[in-house]
């Protein structure tokens, strides 16, 4: 008998048969990703997911009968019936029910089952296909630089470029292979030979013969060789400059109530989560206005209350401001999100326009504006809030002219994520839908 | 005689699984009799196990989606409490190989190693359903050249053009089985002696008479049709072998992968038909054994608890009326059918002597076991062996759910008048031919329009369900390239009832 122990072995054998599955079932898995991340807090995002998948799209099919006129049921368990007794039939028995073990099932329908996503499945299904838009990908391309990187040890360079330690190692290795003797070998043997003449001894010329062949070997295996060099290589790649900022402009004015705050969180949250992941570094400025602008933490933008009236054109101010001090548009790739419930100051809507138009939209790659309004806006089948808000006809005209401008409604939780596709979804596939 | 106890508490290693291994192959091999292939045992994780179990059990196979669909499904069910995992795998190969796992106690392992690598391992060595169709000694070799074979083509192909293939070869694996031993092709030695015995045979009894009697009328086109057929070896039930020998449009690669879902499914149709059987046979070896090593002081008391409470919860069969009844359970099926058999040699009464004539009172139960492990499989071993009275304490009863009928009816239980058709009833419910489809290639029209023509024979009304055998037969037309058509035939009357045609995909 053997005895094996396995339990070394690499596990997670399934994981390609995993994958296969994920590929296959992507849409599925794509709809129950949606599903699930819509009452989730946004922080538990990054976590990984428990989907559930209907079994219905991955259904493996075999030949099966129907249940047929007439069915034999063996069972166990008889109490009291008797030859020729009858039976109620049993209400909304399933199939397979009581079939008689294993054997002659019907159809059976399998159930929908939970799947466990790890984080990077669940991110990369969440937020596949979307993609900044065309305008800011020609602009990343055009300021990729080269780089330099390690890439071993190669013979031949430039003396800066000289790896000492590696080549001390292969010239060290090449004197013990070949058998160079040692410096005290000879020190050794020269102390001999000295103390041998000293003494005017028959040995001494033996040993001035044997110091001879020592020297001579050891000048023929010289100490470092031109073989032993080693230089360090460098190689070039490409090194793409993906710097972003991406500024979160929210109307926190008293007329914003928790939902719409909630929702314009999830948004940004949606937004931060999706440029991580596609660029190395994305800086967050959070700008937030009544009607007054300012610059304030992460804490601050989400979590504290103010009252006061409406102006957007501040907070556009306030962003010019920030990119004049800190982001050269030349290097960095500038977003912008604007939630606003779209109450603004009538007098402030031309200004709004104009900054937007001829300042900030020619800086930025992209600038999305959501509208935010409350939970039942839709619901009553009405056009959400009162009819159109004063900001979001002075931005209708804006979309018409600039691919650079999107903007979009939400009025609920579940929505956001949809919306937030439409904004950033590929621009070969360009939605004709509009608010 | 008492002997030292092999462990104790829960732990174990190696030397222990060594001496449990020792300790039960003895008892085995000297008292029971048992006749096995060399064990090999490994262990491994509860997630190798789960890995293991998504691919039908088989520690290594080729990739595909079911799979990790399968995993999915157990894992989910596992991580949720809901049912722990089996205790053991074991594969029909020589060396049987069992799998435990690390997390099982002592007496746990002893209970696996009894069942699986002693009870299984014999019942695959004697079985005449496996010796027929599966070859112990190459699996584990042809599976892996399985999985290179079908992951170098999934490199040379693409992932979706063997995905598609896999999938159509699945979805037909219930059709891709031989359930009778085909003819062995002759070799050309053999060939040309039958033709030179035949020649001898029509010298010898050569009469001039028979010329003159008029033969059957046969219509050419009849002729023609019937011998389009036999060169086909039509009808043809075994769908992936036809397919693989005879699609046109197949290329040679994707002739080897069907051929490789079609080995494999005929690989495990043995352990479908003797579910019960091979259970019992474990189940009651375990049980003896383990009792055998109790009573020997091998194991202590508390061990001996342990296991039979596992035993129990195995062999558990919950009446028809309980909210966890989900069928017949095969281990207590299984497992009271020996036992039965064992009391019948035994200790016969009256009843049993007029029952089972041929082992009633032989006395050797262990020989009459042996026996029938070797030469049933479960259809017949219920037909044969259920007796009066294991009918009577199950409280087995036979209802008829005939759905023109407002009642379902009682049609027998377990009285004098009912105990043989409860036994030719339940041993119905685990004939392969009573609850596959039973679809045959019946005709092809290779010179035309290369329809396929199936046939689907319908018995008690059970046509075939609509959603799952259209997808089928779309794979099969895909295979095929050419139209599919499958008539429903009624049995008995010969009527076309149903007719599905597909036409395969474009491209």
């Amino acid at each position: 008998m053997h005895i094996v122990d396995r339990r070394l072995n690499p596990g997670s054998k399934s994981f390609a048969n995993r994958q296969r599955f994920l590929r296959r079932a992507k849409d599925m898995v794509e709809k129950a990703v949606r599903e699930a991340s819509k009452d989730r807090a946004i922080g538990d995002l990054e976590s990984p997911g428990e989907i559930s998948i209907p079994s219905e799209g991955t259904r493996e099919p075999t030949f099966r009968h129907t249940q047929g006129s007439r069915r034999d049921l063996v069972l166990p368990g008889n109490k009291d019936y008797v030859e020729g007794d009858l039976i109620e039939r049993p209400r909304g028995e399933g199939e397979g029910e009581g079939g008689g073990g294993q054997v002659g099932r019907g159809d059976g329908q399998e159930d929908a089952f939970r799947f466990i996503l790890s984080r990077d499945e669940f991110l990369s299904i969440f937020l596949d296909d979307l993609e900044l838009p065309d305008l800011a990908k020609r602009r990343v391309a055009q300021t990729e630089k080269e780089g330099l990187r390690r890439a071993g040890y190669t013979t031949t360079g430039t003396p800066a470029n000289l790896a000492l330690h590696r080549t001390l190692q292969t010239s060290l290795s090449r004197r013990i292979a070949l058998k160079r003797p040692k410096q005290s070998t000879v020190d050794d043997l020269e102390r001999r030979l000295a103390e041998a003449q000293s003494r005017d001894d028959a040995e001494s010329e033996r040993l001035a013969a044997e110091l001879e062949a020592l020297r001579n070997k050891r000048s023929r295996i010289s100490y470092l060789d031109p073989i032993d060099l080693r230089y360090r290589r460098f190689e070039r790649f490409p090194k793409p400059v993906t710097q972003a900022v991406m500024f979160c402009l929210m109307d926190v004015s008293g007329s914003m109530t928790e939902h719409m705050k909630d929702l314009a969180k999830r948004f940004f949250m949606l937004l931060h989560v999706f440029l991580t992941r596609r660029y190395k570094r994305v800086e967050i400025v959070f700008i937030r206005h009544t009607d007054r602008a300012g610059e304030v933490d992460e804490d601050t933008f989400f979590r504290s209350a103010e009252t006061g009236g409406t102006m957007v054109s501040s907070a556009l101010q306030e962003m010019l401001k920030v990119i004049r001090e800190r982001y050269d548009p030349g290097v960095w790739n500038i977003y912008a999100a604007q939630a606003s419930d779209g109450d603004n100051l009538s007098s402030d809507n031309p200004q709004t326009r104009e900054l937007l138009q001829n300042q900030i939209l020619p800086l930025c790659q992209y600038f999305a504006y959501v509208e935010v309004s409350g939970p039942n806006a839709e619901t009553h089948g009405y056009v959400p809030h009162h009819g159109q808000s004063s900001l979001w006809l002075t931005y209708a005209a804006l979309q018409k002219e600039s691919e650079k401008f999107q903007m979009r409604r939400v009025s609920r939780r579940e929505h956001i994520y949809s919306v937030f596709r439409q904004l950033f979804q590929r621009r070969a596939a360009k939605t004709a839908e509009v608010g | 005689m008492r002997g030292e106890l092999l462990y104790e508490g829960k732990d174990w290693d190696f030397g222990t699984i060594q001496r449990i291994h020792d300790a039960v192959a003895d008892i085995a091999h000297k008292e029971l009799g048992l006749d096995t292939f060399a064990n090999q045992i490994e262990i491994i994780t509860a997630e190798q196990m789960l890995d293991a179990y998504a691919s039908t059990g088989m520690p290594l196979f080729y990739k595909h989606w079911s799979f990790g669909k399968r995993f999915a499904q157990h894992e989910g069910i596992y991580r949720m409490g809901l049912q722990g995992l089996a205790y053991e795998i074991v594969i029909n190969a020589d060396p049987c190989i069992s799998y435990i796992m690390e997390e099982n106690s002592a007496t746990m392992q002893t209970l696996v190693i009894a069942h699986a690598a002693f009870g299984h391992n014999h019942f695959f060595k004697h079985n005449y359903q496996f010796r027929q169709w599966t070859d112990p000694e190459g699996i584990l070799d042809y599976l892996s050249f399985a999985k290179a074979y079908i992951a170098n083509c999934e490199e040379r192909y693409g992932h979706a053009e063997v995905e598609r293939l896999l999938d159509a070869a699945h979805a037909l694996m219930p059709q891709g089985i031989d359930r009778y031993p085909r003819k062995r092709p002759l070799n050309l030695h053999m060939e040309e002696k039958r033709e030179q015995d035949r020649k001898e045979e029509r010298e010898r009894v050569y009469d001039d008479l028979w010329r003159t009697v008029p033969g059957r009328a046969h219509g050419a086109k009849q002729l023609a049709s019937d011998k389009r057929r036999a060169l086909l070896g039509l009808p043809q039930e075994n769908i992936l072998y036809f397919l693989e020998k005879a699609a046109p449009r197949l290329r040679p690669w994707q002739r080897e992968v069907l051929r490789i879902v079609r080995l494999i499914a005929q690989y495990f149709y043995p352990q479908q038909q003797t579910k019960v059987m091979n259970e019992g046979c474990a189940t009651y070896c375990h049980y003896r054994l383990l009792g055998r090593l109790h009573e020997t002081g091998r194991i202590d008391d508390g061990s001996f608890l342990e296991f039979l409470t596992s035993h129990t919860n195995a062999t558990r069969q919950p009446f028809y009326d309980s909210p966890s009844y989900n069928g017949v359970n095969p281990y207590a099926l299984g497992f009271d059918m020996m036992r039965d058999i064992e009391r019948i040699v035994r200790e016969p009464t009256e009843e049993d002597r007029y029952w089972f004539p041929e082992i009633a009172g032989t006395g050797d139960a262990m020989e009459v076991l042996r026996h029938v492990w070797a030469n049933y499989r479960d259809d017949s071993f219920i037909a044969q062996f259920l007796s009066p009275r294991l009918i009577r304490n199950w409280r087995l009863f036979h209802v008829v759910d005939d759905r023109e009928q407002p009642h379902l009816e009682v049609s027998s239980i377990h009285n004098e008048r009912g105990y043989r058709d409860l036994r030719r009833s339940l041993a119905a419910q685990y004939d392969v031919g009573g609850y596959a489809p039973d679809i045959q290639i019946v005709d092809v029209d290779l010179a035309g329009n290369r329809k396929l023509v199936l046939h689907h024979r319908v018995r008690d009304g059970k046509m075939l369900e609509l959603t799952n055998a259209a997808m089928v037969l779309g794979h099969l037309a895909n295979l095929w390239g050419y139209e599919v058509l499958l008539q429903e035939i009624d049995a008995g009357t010969e009527q076309v009832l149903k007719e599905h045609m597909v036409r395969p995909e474009a491209g």
